[in-house]
């Protein structure tokens, strides 16, 4: 069963009155439960596709469907809603917010639901254990290394139990060792926890742990 | 609570910054706070004058003497309820910078016609009683270290010759606007001394003090003053005690017109020193808020963490600024010499302009790194970072 269904899918950027097309007329299909590799030189829309599924950009043309929900209509306010509930993202460079410790930035999403203060601290703790740093939630960003940064950015994805995960080369900013245990990771959130991941990298290294894998090459998919 | 905590720890992330801006504010509100009392203590007399009370003078000008004679005449006009009389004594107290007024004034009326002085019946009867007698403002007590049974020595100029009063009582102002710092003393004792020593200048008053039944009534009464000594060699000017306290204020009013300008134009700088610093962290933060949409936080979270950090930063700074207004202003009166300033409180309305001034900053400073935030495209803020 597919989890993400695009149709006719198009964006172009405009610079003054020059149309530049990123992604031409793409349709494909993400099933519920794969671990999906979107792979493609610099520059050829692997980020901006990404985005556009994840709800914080919007096509020039076509449909998105994630979960039954078409969200290419909908309002800011309510995508804002959803990707809450919906959305988990993991950056290149983490973007953990510095002022607060690894256990707050993985609260952080948990604000935005109704959860008791006491529920939210029990989903925190079990998310800093999924990824293996429940003894650094009093840290703050600048004082773990860039692959535990990543992980506590894992746990901050993860923290909501999101419908879809996906991590914009995530492993793109770290050491070899470093995004071997990512990688890891997020094998093991696809197969213990079931998670639907979508991944966009352009090392081949990152792609092999994917299930399934797609190409990208001047706005169009292969 | 998690907001408040991110909103303290957003504020403070660049200490030095944040801690300067503070100061800024405060310095701008204690400026603010300082200047303005200065204006509201020069204009204090005028604000506390009474509705019912008027002063008639010399019609050429105050510093000329009334006979002392007009003083039934004035009785008897319909609507006049009592006449008071005084005279400006000055004279020269310990040296040339003891400013406070001291003023001959008849002990029959005085307190009548000045019910915002406090004192009790026996000082009102040794006032009467013994010639040489004073009562003085309890400011005076405070800043002289003066005592009841003391004796005042001033040396007289207007009314030359070496002049002793015995204090036989303290008056209070009924509340924080009335002047304390007179000396107020029997004026038998100034008439009998020059009816010996300069006859001619005895039985003059410097000026008449009425109280009116009614306050809508004193265009009559002022008129009606006036006309019964129109003609004579000495005519009168009768005004309301207010009309008469600001033709004194006046003379200075440029000079005050600046001073609460420049208060003004310091709220002006309240509010460039916290744009700035906003207008600084709105760049700075492009990419950390873009991040908090793409989780799903609105427009409006972000709008509130902003105006939070804002309205945070001005509302310490103007707490501050206000904090020392109060020990400063107490200073100052300490300072300047008594009488500069009879009354130097920091008025209600000051401090409500202040504060009110620093959290208007606070919102106006926020709003234009609301609308960046909020108007930047979650995928433009993302690139911001990369
Ligand atoms: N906000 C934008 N404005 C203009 N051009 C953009 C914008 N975002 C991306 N692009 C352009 O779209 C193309 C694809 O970008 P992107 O999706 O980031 O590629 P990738 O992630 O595959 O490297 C690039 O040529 C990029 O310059
Ligand atoms: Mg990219």
């Amino acid at each position: 069963m597919a989890i993400v269904s695009i149709r006719k899918l198009s964006k172009s950027y405009w610079r003054d009155s020059l149309e530049i097309p990123v992604l031409r007329d793409i349709s494909f299909e993400i099933a519920e439960g794969d671990f999906l590799g979107l792979m493609g030189p610099s520059g050829s829309g692997k980020t901006t596709l990404l985005n556009l599924i994840a709800g914080i950009d919007k096509p020039t043309a076509g449909t998105i469907d994630v979960a039954g929900t078409e969200i290419t209509t909908m309002g800011e306010s309510p995508l804002a809603a959803w990707r809450a509930r919906h959305i988990g993202f993991v950056f290149q460079f983490y973007n953990l917010l510095p002022v607060l410790t690894a256990r707050e930035n993985v609260e952080l999403p948990l604000l935005l639901s109704k959860l008791p203060k006491k529920e939210r601290k029990e989903h925190v703790e079990f998310a800093l254990k999924v990824v293996g740093l429940a003894d650094r939630m009093h840290h703050y960003p600048k004082q773990l290394s860039g692959g535990q940064e990543q992980r506590v950015a894992i746990a901050r994805a993860i923290v909501t139990d999101p419908t879809l995960l996906v991590a914009d080369e995530p492993t793109g900013d770290l050491d070899k060792s470093s995004a071997e245990e990512i990688l890891k990771l997020l094998e093991r959130l696809n197969s213990e926890f079931k998670k639907t991941i979508v991944m966009v990298t352009h090392d081949p290294r990152a792609a092999e742990r994917a299930h399934s894998v797609r190409h990208l090459d001047k706005g169009e998919l292969s | 609570m998690y907001i408040l905590k991110l909103i303290l720890r957003n504020a403070f992330r660049h200490k030095l910054r944040t801690l300067l801006t503070i100061l800024g504010i405060a310095i701008a509100v204690l400026a603010f706070g300082i200047m303005r009392t200065v204006v509201t203590s020069w204009y204090s007399g005028v604000e506390s004058s009474q509705a019912n009370r008027m002063i008639t003078v010399h019609r050429v000008s105050f510093i000329f003497e009334l006979p002392l004679a007009y003083r039934d005449r004035i009785t008897k006009i319909p609507g006049v309820k009592k006449v008071s009389f005084a005279n400006w004594f000055q004279g020269i107290y310990i040296d040339k910078n003891q400013f406070f007024a001291r003023l001959a004034v008849d002990p029959e009326t005085i307190w009548d016609v000045s019910p915002e002085f406090v004192v009790t019946d026996s000082v009102k009867e040794a006032l009467k009683k013994q010639r040489n007698a004073c009562v003085i403002g309890a400011k005076l007590v405070r800043d002289y270290n003066l005592h009841v049974g003391d004796l005042m020595s001033i040396e007289g100029d207007i009314y030359p010759g070496k002049w002793q009063m015995q204090i036989v009582g303290v008056y209070q102002g009924k509340d924080q606007t009335v002047d304390e710092t007179q000396m107020l003393f029997n004026w038998h004792y100034l008439d009998e001394e020059l009816k010996q020593n300069e006859p001619g200048r005895d039985g003059h008053v410097g000026w008449y003090v009425l109280q009116i039944d009614n306050p809508n009534d004193r265009a009559r009464v002022s008129a009606a003053v006036d006309d019964l000594f129109a003609n004579s060699s000495a005519e009168t000017k009768t005004q309301t005690e207010k009309e008469f306290q600001q033709s004194f204020v006046s003379m200075s009013g440029a000079i005050l017109t600046a001073i609460n300008a420049v208060a003004f134009v310091i709220i002006g700088i309240i509010l460039l020193v916290l744009s700035n610093t906003m207008a600084m962290t709105a760049r700075e933060r492009i990419g950390e808020y873009a991040v908090m949409r793409t989780l799903g936080f609105s427009a409006k979270n972000i709008s509130q963490l902003v105006a939070g950090e804002s309205l945070l930063i001005s509302l310490v700074g103007g707490l501050i600024g206000l904090g020392v207004t109060y020990p400063l202003c107490a200073a100052i009166q300490k300072i300047v010499p008594t009488g500069w300033f009879p009354v130097f409180n920091v008025e209600t309305v000051t401090v409500v302009l202040a504060f009110g001034s620093a959290i208007a900053a606070g919102v106006v400073a926020a709003a234009f790194p609301i609308s960046r935030a909020v108007r930047t495209k979650i995928v433009d803020g993302l690139r911001h970072i990369a």
